[in-house]
């Protein structure tokens, strides 16, 4: 337990952990006293790896982030700047938020950019009245269709991917993994030692609350475009 | 269709299954709705389970890693205390839904907070926190578009993923005119989910608390995980200064590897989707000011404990709330959820409901009758819980109880001498179908109207207490054999 709690109730916590973990020993006093808990053997049977190249990785991720009504395309890296002044230009995006460490030949210079810092930081009002928010990306899953955010260079803190209503993500081509065993492989260094948060974007928010008819875009942003560079 | 009645987690008697699925079957209405919600995710779920060849070894993994866990349940959940502290969050205790609710209460009031903002979260559904939380002058305001409809209309859940199943789009409108305010809405899906989204971001940009349950917490990295759709999750996890999730103790992972298996079962199982829209990872606070400053992690056995107690009943703990159990359901298909009368409805909460409130209640005691026996539930389970075999486990437990606490006048009530029969038939879903055989060639003496009125033998007793339905011409068991393959 933590020692700065606010409120008395708070210390029967102390005993409720003893309490806890005491029914825990009682209610499991049918496994052996010596049994560890690597000794319950664990069957990783399923794929860990992928066998496919890298241009069936690709493809196959342009393909299922589509199937989540995210709109995506495929550039050149001498595209790239190209494509993403186009793509805001189509939805008219003036007020774009800027994500610390974003490739400065990515901004377009027509439009009026919001960077988000350390300090100042943008408030959440700022950000909410934004027409939308382009950012890289940690890394990609062809298997899912899922862009995966992790707090670091060209993404920023979760909040900048949240509140506008539209993100374009950039993936380049060498982010895009083959399979989810592998995206979290990859993951686990930022988690362990630097306890970043992790974000799994696969599509635009969605529901499907009213008599089941899929509708995009509830709390998060309506509209997803991705460019693939590479 | 129903206001808030008493739940198996709410003070008071609640009714047993077989009445209140006496009222959901009169309900046409809602039996269109569940049979069109039912079929369609079962269909999808098939495509995206069938494209896995790997689905089975993830199926074995995701059931030998909950065993190992429950096994050591333990030392997981100190595991898990030591890394969340670690990175800066803080870790409570709590023995039952009481004690959860006071800690989560102070933690809000502690900031002076009169509203907080949730999304949804069986966890506290079984505890009552939101009525809780009012009693103390605090709104809790449900984010997720179902649970704001449902919380709007004072209804209870009647689908673990979509609650608001039997609610349809015109009676949605209403509501959201009546209580939002929202003049001139149509009825149009994407409009009311916009109404929505735009009451519901001036509470988010607003609250200083937010509250959340949790999917999964790695206990070597001490991350939590949220799997949602609306990115109501995110914004509740995210943008409040303070942040308090409430876990059910048996949601706590060996290791943040493992998230490559429970990531790969719960969306195709539950939403029949590759992945699900967002998927929050959170590993206590950041030092960089992304997200929260504060932390809370509330740890609630309520029950749980006497669920691992018991050996047979102890998988029951594997689940991941992927609600695929209740979509192949038949009998959860003809009822729909409100008939359980639990926050945990259908297969699931047919075995789960009456393990955390204790065998002894005539509501709760009825639910692990509410089931044919015909296995699809285990059939899709992604953590392979033997619901069929739990459930019979069960009964023999609810008819042992009955004896045990009856006295002699009760164990010579013809009832229960015919219960003892009942339960040895189903002890066995071989012997079961077998008798159900033996049922339909022998029942025709003995049925009017479609029920059956004497049963022969020591199964009279049952009959002279209750009408027995004319056992079906074919079983469930046998129509699905025969309609749904082993989907
Ligand atoms: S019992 Fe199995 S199928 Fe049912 S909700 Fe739990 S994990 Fe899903």
């Amino acid at each position: 337990m933590v020692e700065d709690e606010p409120g008395d109730e708070l210390m029967a916590g102390a005993s409720g952990k003893e309490t806890i973990l005491w029914r825990i020993r009682h209610g499991t006093r049918d496994v052996p006293e010596n049994e560890r808990p690597e000794d319950v053997p664990i069957e990783r049977g399923y794929r860990t790896a992928g066998d496919a190249g890298r241009d069936e990785i690709v493809e196959q991720f342009a393909e299922r982030a589509a199937e989540y009504k995210a709109a995506v395309r495929r550039v050149s890296e001498s595209e790239l700047p190209g494509a993403i002044s186009e793509a805001l230009k189509r939805r008219g995006v003036e007020k774009l938020v800027i994500p610390p460490n974003l490739p400065e030949e990515w901004i377009p210079e027509d439009v009026e950019t919001l960077r988000d810092a350390a300090r100042p930081r943008l408030t959440n009002e700022e950000l909410d009245a934004s027409d939308g928010v382009l950012t890289g990306c940690a890394l990609a899953i062809a298997q899912t269709g899922t862009i995966v955010l992790d707090a670091g260079p060209a993404q920023g803190r979760r909040a900048l991917t949240l509140l506008p209503d539209y993100h374009l993500c950039v993936v380049r081509e060498e982010q895009i993994t083959g399979l989810v065993p592998e995206a979290f492989a990859r993951l686990e260094e930022t988690v362990r030692d630097e306890r970043r948060a992790i974000t799994f974007i696969s599509g635009p928010s969605a529901t499907s609350d009213i008599e089941l008819n899929r509708v995009e875009g509830v709390h998060g942003p309506r509209t997803l475009e991705v460019l693939i560079a590479g | 269709m129903k206001v808030k009645t008493p739940d198996a987690f709410s003070k008071g008697k609640t009714p047993r299954f077989e009445e209140s699925a006496k009222t959901a079957l009169a309900d046409t209405q809602l039996r269109r709705n569940l049979g069109k919600a039912t079929k369609t995710i079962r269909e999808k779920r098939k495509v995206v389970v069938e494209e896995m060849p790997d689905w089975e070894a993830l199926r074995e993994a995701g059931r030998s890693l909950k065993e190992r866990t429950l096994r050591h349940l333990d030392e997981y959940l100190e595991q898990l205390e030591e890394s969340v502290t670690r990175a800066g969050g803080h870790v409570h205790w709590a023995r039952d839904a009481d004690e959860a609710n006071r800690i989560i209460t102070s933690i809000v009031k502690s900031h002076e907070a009169e509203e907080i903002v949730k999304v949804k979260s069986i966890a506290t559904d079984e505890t009552k926190l939101n009525e809780h939380l009012e009693r103390e002058g605090i709104h809790a305001f449900e984010t997720d578009l179902a649970e704001l409809i449902i919380q709007l209309a004072g209804e209870t859940s009647s689908h673990i993923l979509v609650p608001a199943i039997h609610k349809n789009r015109a009676e949605i409108r209403e509501l959201f005119v009546r209580e939002l305010g929202a003049e001139g809405l149509s009825d149009n899906p994407p409009d009311l989910a916009n109404a929505a989204r735009l009451y519901l971001r001036k509470k988010f940009l607003s609250a200083k608390v937010g509250v959340s349950g949790a999917n999964f917490a790695a206990a070597d990295t001490g991350t939590v995980c949220v799997v949602e759709s609306e990115g109501n999750g995110r914004m509740c996890t995210t943008l409040p200064p303070v942040l308090v999730t409430l876990m059910g103790i048996e949601k706590v992972i060996p290791s943040w590897r493992d998230f490559e298996v429970f990531m790969q079962l719960l969306p195709r199982s539950s939403t029949a989707e590759r992945m699900n829209p967002y998927t929050s990872f959170w590993t206590g606070v950041s030092e960089s000011g992304d997200g929260p400053r504060e932390f809370h992690l509330v740890l609630m056995d309520n029950g749980r404990t006497d669920v691992l107690a018991d050996e047979i009943g102890r998988q029951t703990l594997n689940c991941i709330r992927c609600s695929a159990c209740l979509n192949v359901c038949p009998v959860y298909e003809r009822v729909g959820g409100h008939a359980y009368n639990s926050v945990y409805p259908g297969p699931i909460g047919a075995i789960l409901t009456p393990q955390l409130v204790g065998i002894g209640k005539p509501g709760p005691d009825s639910l692990p009758y509410a089931s044919s026996l015909c296995g699809a539930c285990y059939e899709v389970c992604p953590v392979k819980i033997n619901i069929p075999q739990v459930l019979i486990h069960l009964r023999g437990k609810v008819v042992r109880k009955k004896q045990d606490t009856g006295g002699l006048k009760s164990k010579l009530d013809p009832e229960n001498v015919a219960m003892q029969a009942v339960a040895k038939v189903f002890s066995d879903p071989e012997r079961f179908e077998q008798a159900q055989k033996l049922a339909r060639i022998g029942q025709w003496p003995l049925a009017r109207n479609g029920s059956i009125h004497r049963l022969p033998g020591r199964l009279a007793g049952w009959t002279e207490t209750r009408d027995l339905r004319a056992v079906p011409e074919q079983s469930f068991r046998e129509w699905w054999k025969t309609n749904r393959g082993t989907n």
